[in-house]
């Protein structure tokens, strides 16, 4: 099927593209851009006036929940979800049941993403069996089977040495390995940021250094044994300014943060609101405008961490509850709001969700070019609309923003050229 | 189903669920941002109701044929038998569970558990919780006319031992204006501090100071307006009040501490020490002690001491919050 854009902004930074120009999609593939290729005759006429034409999005943190949790949510329902949120490709953590550890299980998620026919899903291997931080992971078998990178979160209880040989033996097949920055005996039982909230509310905190301290320990691995290292959502200031630092010494160590972090604090916990219990926890304006920095600056990219759940895991006291929010659908218009800020540019945006985290995961993908897979987001960055339980396509509600208004919307979305959402 | 996640996308105030349309208390959840007026008036109806005791027939019948639960998910024997005797003086029917959180966690959920009460009229909850945030999350999903009294939740509130430690100052300092208060010990653990730095806070008294080693004070806790102290020397100069809290055996086991004889010897009231404070300081501990490491017994039994009146207190102040939250705002002075 032929597909003709036009009328778009084309914003395409691995391209340094910011233009007014047509898209043409072939087989799959993007075959033009501003110029008609030879003997095409669009089946399909995509009118997109007043939007941007950006590179599908890709996920570096999500939790689909299957297998295992699919009272939760499920894979079909959540690459929908991230469909119409312009994702196009998503990077799934490996803590399913059965752990996402064998060939087997990576196949079954393949064909229940091909089944459902939304996003493409690329499975994040468990980079220890059963994510206990003990043995290693068969990562070649994983890699043939479709697993583009091995995680250990969000499960990082290993010993330093187990982390360094697991680093290593990645490193031998340039596999990236993606961690969760946390120390988890300075994490111990907390939940919140340790702080001014958490001593008012009495809950147990999550210092900062639970961060800082698994950070400063993944940089001297990374380094030592030359590995690629990815960290996925990180909370501090203190964070930011040592990957900038690392980065510069030429450590090959990445991370990213996720959009609701970018926004909220410690202080949207209030009293006891268990949909602002997340892990990493919210932290102070400080460490939220240092990680805006960062993605500014490039150092660090923009992740979902999309974590759907029931409505039980929300209903308990405070402590009890389970961390996370379901937050795909929401970042972009999370994303726009910096732009509208001031605090970052479409292109900065645009490059966070797509060709910074292509590159990471080693991804073809990510870009505009003539040539690339045709997978695309077209969005209205001023489209206002209300979170709402009726339109939310995620399975998880848990969502601290249902009810308010947001600006930007998806409203197209090819993978591999197939229209998959269209609004 | 109703739930929070609906509700609640923006952060709740505090004093927004505990007080009623008309501001007048519902549920008991905390001391923090409730008006001092209501603080004043839990105080001036615990003193009308601190004769009941001494009569031959210690009952008033002011919730009669209302049924309370206490319903204490985590272990508790002296909190427990204050809030049963003062809701049998008030002549309410009473039951007790005890909830072990254990059980709770292998099958029926807290909602669960509340719904089931709730289906048997039950007008009043008293919660103990090892969770923070626990009362809260149950006022929240209570039936309209139920109240919510939290009897200790996690390392959050206190609310009536920190009303029943107010009451107690207040009889003998009459008044909180000019008071300097020390809090000393396990800060960081500790639901009745933070109760109780927040009504001090509300009832206008001069300073609060904490004072404990860091590994017992919450980070930040100076945001709270308290003023931090890491020696008794200095912490307890000139104060009027001294509130010694109680310290766990498991906090030497978490790293925090060396011992309790050197927890003891830095942090532990002696007459010695006592010296530092003004001289008609008042001692309280909400007990119970641990004679020996937080303070000396001649200290605990001493002419200082308010130990034993804020047991006895207890029982009115209790009776007062549960009038209050049931709509009886008793005037101090009038008939019972």
């Amino acid at each position: 099927m032929n597909i003709l854009i036009k009328n778009g902004r084309i914003i395409d930074p691995a391209n340094q593209l910011d233009v007014e120009k047509e898209v043409y999609v072939s087989r799959g593939k993007i075959v033009g851009i501003g110029s008609e290729p030879v003997g095409f005759n669009a089946d399909k006429v995509i009118d997109a006036s007043g939007r941007i034409v950006a590179p599908g999005f890709i996920d570096l943190n999500i939790s689909l929940r299957e297998p295992g949790f699919e009272h939760k949510a499920t894979i079909a329902s959540e690459t929908k979800a991230a469909a119409s949120a312009g994702f196009t490709s998503l990077c799934c953590s490996p803590n399913t049941q059965p752990v996402l550890d064998t060939p087997s299980v990576v196949q079954l998620i393949l064909d229940k993403a091909a089944e459902a026919g939304f996003a493409k899903v690329i499975p994040l291997g468990a980079l220890t069996i059963n994510l206990e931080g003990k043995q290693l992971s068969e990562m070649y078998a994983l890699t043939k089977a479709g697993c583009a990178g091995f995680s250990q979160a969000p499960n990082n209880a290993m010993s330093a040495q187990t982390l360094r040989r697991a680093l290593q033996y990645a490193s031998s097949y340039c596999l990236p390995v993606i961690l969760k920055p946390e120390n988890v005996s300075i994490r111990d039982n907390g939940c919140i940021h340790e702080g001014a909230v958490s001593a008012r509310l009495g809950l147990a905190g999550i210092a900062s250094s639970a961060e800082t301290v698994a950070v400063g320990q993944a940089i001297a691995l990374a380094e030592e044994v030359d590995a690629c290292v990815h960290l996925t959502g990180v909370s501090t200031a203190k964070a930011v300014s040592m990957l900038s630092r690392a980065q510069h010494d030429g450590v090959k160590i990445t991370a990213d943060v996720h959009a609701y972090q970018l926004h909220l604090t410690e202080l949207d916990v209030g009293t006891f609101d268990a949909n602002y219990h997340v892990s990493p926890p919210l932290r102070c304006d400080t460490d939220r405008d240092k990680l805006i920095a960062g993605v500014a600056q490039g150092v660090i990219q923009v992740s979902s961490g999309h974590q759907p759940h029931d409505l039980e895991a929300k209903q308990a006291p405070f402590p009890a509850t389970e961390a996370g929010i379901s937050g795909i659908e929401t970042v972009l218009p999370l994303m726009l709001r910096l732009v509208e800020k001031g605090s970052l540019n479409l292109s900065q945006v645009v490059a966070s969700l797509t060709v910074g985290s292509a590159d990471i995961m080693g991804l073809d993908l990510g870009s505009l070019s003539v040539g690339a897979t045709a997978d695309i987001c077209i969005f209205d960055p001023t489209l206002d609309w209300i979170v709402d339980e009726t339109t939310w396509l995620s399975r998880g509600k848990n969502t601290p923003y249902m009810g308010q208004q947001m600006a930007g919307q998806v409203t197209q979305t090819l993978v591999n050229g197939r229209l998959v959402f269209e609004r | 189903m109703i739930n929070a996640a609906n509700k609640s996308h923006r952060a709740l105030d505090s004093a927004d669920i505990q007080l009623n349309d008309q501001g007048q208390l519902r549920h008991f959840l905390t001391t923090e941002s409730l008006p001092r007026e209501t603080l004043v008036s839990i105080m001036d109806v615990a003193e009308s109701f601190s004769g009941v005791g001494e009569q031959a027939v210690k009952k008033v019948p002011i919730l009669r044929g209302k049924t309370i639960v206490n319903l204490f998910f985590e272990n508790s024997t002296r909190t427990r038998t204050t809030f049963d005797l003062a809701a049998k003086r008030l002549s309410a029917d009473v039951i007790n569970l005890n909830v072990a959180t254990s059980a709770a966690s292998k099958g029926e959920s807290i909602l669960d558990t509340i719904r089931n009460l709730e289906a048997m009229q039950v007008d009043m909850f008293v919660i103990r919780h090892a969770d923070s945030g626990a009362a809260h999350f149950i006022a929240q999903h209570v039936a309209p006319h139920v109240s919510v009294i939290n009897a200790g939740d996690g390392r959050h509130a206190h609310p009536t031992q920190a009303m029943l430690d107010m009451f107690t100052i207040r009889r003998v300092k009459k008044q909180f204006a000019g008071l300097k208060v020390a809090i000393v010990g396990d800060i960081l653990h500790s639901r009745v501090a933070r109760s109780q730095i927040h009504a001090l806070k509300i009832l206008g008294v001069e300073e609060i100071r904490v004072i404990a080693p860091k590994t017992l004070l919450p980070t930040d806790i100076t945001s709270l307006g308290v003023n931090a102290f890491g020696t008794l020397e200095k912490g307890l100069d000139d104060v009027d009040v001294i509130i010694m809290l109680r310290l766990q055996r498991e906090r030497m086991g978490g790293a925090l501490l060396p011992s309790e004889h050197e927890y003891f010897d830095c942090f532990g009231l002696t007459e010695k020490k006592l010296v530092y404070a003004k001289k008609d300081v008042m001692v309280m501990h909400p007990g119970p002690i641990n004679r020996g490491v937080e303070m000396d017994a001649a200290v605990a039994d001493g002419p200082n001491s308010v130990i034993l009146q804020q047991v006895t207190n207890g029982i009115a102040v209790r009776m007062a919050v549960m009038a209050s939250v049931m709509g009886k705002n008793i005037q101090a002075g009038s008939q019972l």
